[in-house]
């Protein structure tokens, strides 16, 4: 699961998907999360990444980030074929 | 390393056009105390959720109200009307501060009677009296307003059984020129029931007329209905006046003032657009004093304004049960506070706001309550904040008709508590128990086993 290659984001919480034109705004840890899709970090980085940061625990934040990613999936940033 | 407070991801998809000057503000401020007390420590020490109830706004708004009508009209009278909020508290504290008591059913009679109220100050309204509530009401020397012809003979024959000349008003239903037009409760005005009901009255003798009375519906938007029915009240008094030689003493405009919520449907927010206590005044007042009456000798003016007067007091606390995303990818949000507790909001838009500051960013969200049920919708949508399981939330302007249509069902009542003048938290109806609800139950011997 990562973010489609094109998608620019900016520090100050901005998302645009060039295809669609879409724009988005995301809150902080949104932003995190975006970054470390970016990078192709894996679940289980992405959730010791923002547990090790942030209060709250590793099962409270799987269940956020799982319905962050069904909103990304919604508005169509997130590469999905090499799933597949 | 201290750790950063969490707030669940969030991503909006930014909509371009014209933004709309009318646009409300995009941040949810929190109430985070309701008089000094904070929210959170209301719903720890009693449950979520939970009613709270503010003397102090009673108080002021209470004198508010009165402020505007006795600045304007020389007699005026509040009658607390207890089928909006009758928990002895709040009864007690409306008639501390001078407040007969308005009921409209046995049962609220002798709520009124058990607060002390003197029987000469309590208005009997409603269509369902019976005779023994009647009885009670005329050795009371009580003041019934009659609703139709076949309590009027009620009265009739129980006056003359008891020798008692009981004291009565009518009840006046009119077209003020909003719609819909309530004419289910009374005579009407306009196709002559009301002189009908007023001769009968007058012929009769057995019965003292002392007040008329009209209540043109509820939650009124303009004030000019109520300058149109206090012009044709202060006619039929004069007309009673002329006719019989008769001062009526009392002119009963009911109540039906809006509180500040917004009703469903509606393009701006109440507060913006409903009119203040003022507007009804002038609008009452000066009908009375600009009619044929003798400005010497004017009718004391009874108001039962209800909602208008507890709205803004009460104030229901609860917490976040989940959250959840609906097919179109909406966001839902479960909390425990459902219609059961939270009968107005099938009528209005109530605001929701977190009780805790929360960051700028909104969700347009829907807000369900608890019942396994399709019906229980708090807010089809609300700009919300992003609220987690546990958070805590407070709804306002609650304190009208909730207390008293609530339903018992799935679970029991939450506490309802009031924050007195004192700074203290008072319990003034405990939560329901179990045992509160069997011990009105029987099981037959045959059903003792399963």
């Amino acid at each position: 699961m990562r973010l489609k290659k094109n998608i620019a984001v900016s520090d100050t919480g901005f998302v645009f998907n060039p295809t669609t034109g879409d724009s988005f705004s995301i809150n902080q840890v949104g932003q995190e999360i975006i970054r470390l899709l970016k990078e192709e970090k894996s679940v289980e980085e992405v959730k010791s990444n923002i547990t090790s940061v942030y209060e709250i625990d590793a099962s409270s934040f799987e269940k956020y980030y799982f319905d962050f990613l069904s909103m990304l999936r919604q508005f169509e940033l997130l590469d999905e074929e090499d799933e597949h | 390393m201290e750790k950063k407070p969490f707030e669940r991801p969030y991503i909006k998809k930014l909509q371009a056009g014209m933004p709309s000057k009318f646009g409300m503000k995009s941040q949810a401020e929190p109430i985070t105390h309701i008089d000094n007390i904070p929210v959170s420590e209301l719903l720890n020490d009693y449950g979520s959720p939970v009613y709270v109830i503010s003397e102090k706004t009673i108080r002021e708004k209470y004198k508010k109200a009165r402020h505007a009508f006795t600045t304007r009209y020389p007699k005026v009278q509040y009658a607390w009307s207890y089928k909006t909020n009758y928990l002895d508290a709040v009864c007690r504290i409306f008639h501390q501060e001078g407040s007969w008591a308005e009921v409209v059913s046995g049962f609220e009679y002798d709520k009124a009677i058990l607060n002390g109220v003197k029987g000469s100050q309590i208005i009997f309204n409603g269509p369902d009296k019976t005779d023994e509530d009647l009885k009670k009401a005329i050795e009371n020397d009580s003041l019934i307003h009659i609703d139709h012809f076949d309590e009027m003979y009620s009265i009739i024959a129980l006056s003359e059984k008891s020798g008692k000349r009981p004291k009565v008003a009518i009840r006046v239903n009119m077209d003020t020129g909003v719609y819909p037009m309530w004419d289910r409760f009374g005579f009407n005005y306009e196709n002559g029931d009301a002189w009908d009901a007023i001769n009968r009255i007058m012929i009769n003798e057995k019965l003292d007329l002392v007040g008329l009375h009209t209540h043109i519906g509820t939650y009124m938007l303009t004030s000019n209905a109520y300058k149109i029915a206090a012009g044709k009240l202060a006619d039929l008094a004069y007309g009673i006046e002329r006719k019989y030689g008769v001062s009526i003493k009392y002119i009963d405009m009911g109540g039906g003032f809006a509180s500040q919520n917004t009703l469903k449907g509606a393009y701006y927010p109440g507060s913006d657009t409903l009119p203040s206590f003022d507007e009804y005044a002038e609008a009452i007042s000066s009908a009375i004093l600009n009619s044929e009456l003798n400005p010497r000798n004017l009718p004391i003016l009874i108001l039962e304004s209800g909602r208008a007067l507890i709205d803004d007091a009460g104030y229901l606390l609860g917490t976040v049960i989940a959250n959840k995303r609906l097919s179109n990818g909406n966001r839902a949000t479960i909390v425990d506070v459902g219609v059961n507790l939270l009968f107005t909001s099938f009528w209005y838009e109530h605001e929701v706001y977190p009780a805790a500051p929360v960051s700028e960013h909104l969700e347009e969200t829907t807000i369900y309550g608890p019942l396994c049920m399709n019906i229980d919708v708090l807010r089809e949508a609300i700009a919300f904040p992003l609220l987690k399981k546990g958070d805590h939330f407070v709804i306002k302007r609650i304190g009208a008709y909730n207390m008293t249509q609530w339903m018992q069902f799935i679970t029991l009542r939450p506490n309802v508590v009031l924050i007195g003048l004192d700074g203290q938290v008072h319990i003034i109806r405990k939560q329901e128990s179990m045992d509160n609800i069997t011990e009105q139950e029987a099981v037959p011997v045959h059903l003792k086993e399963i």
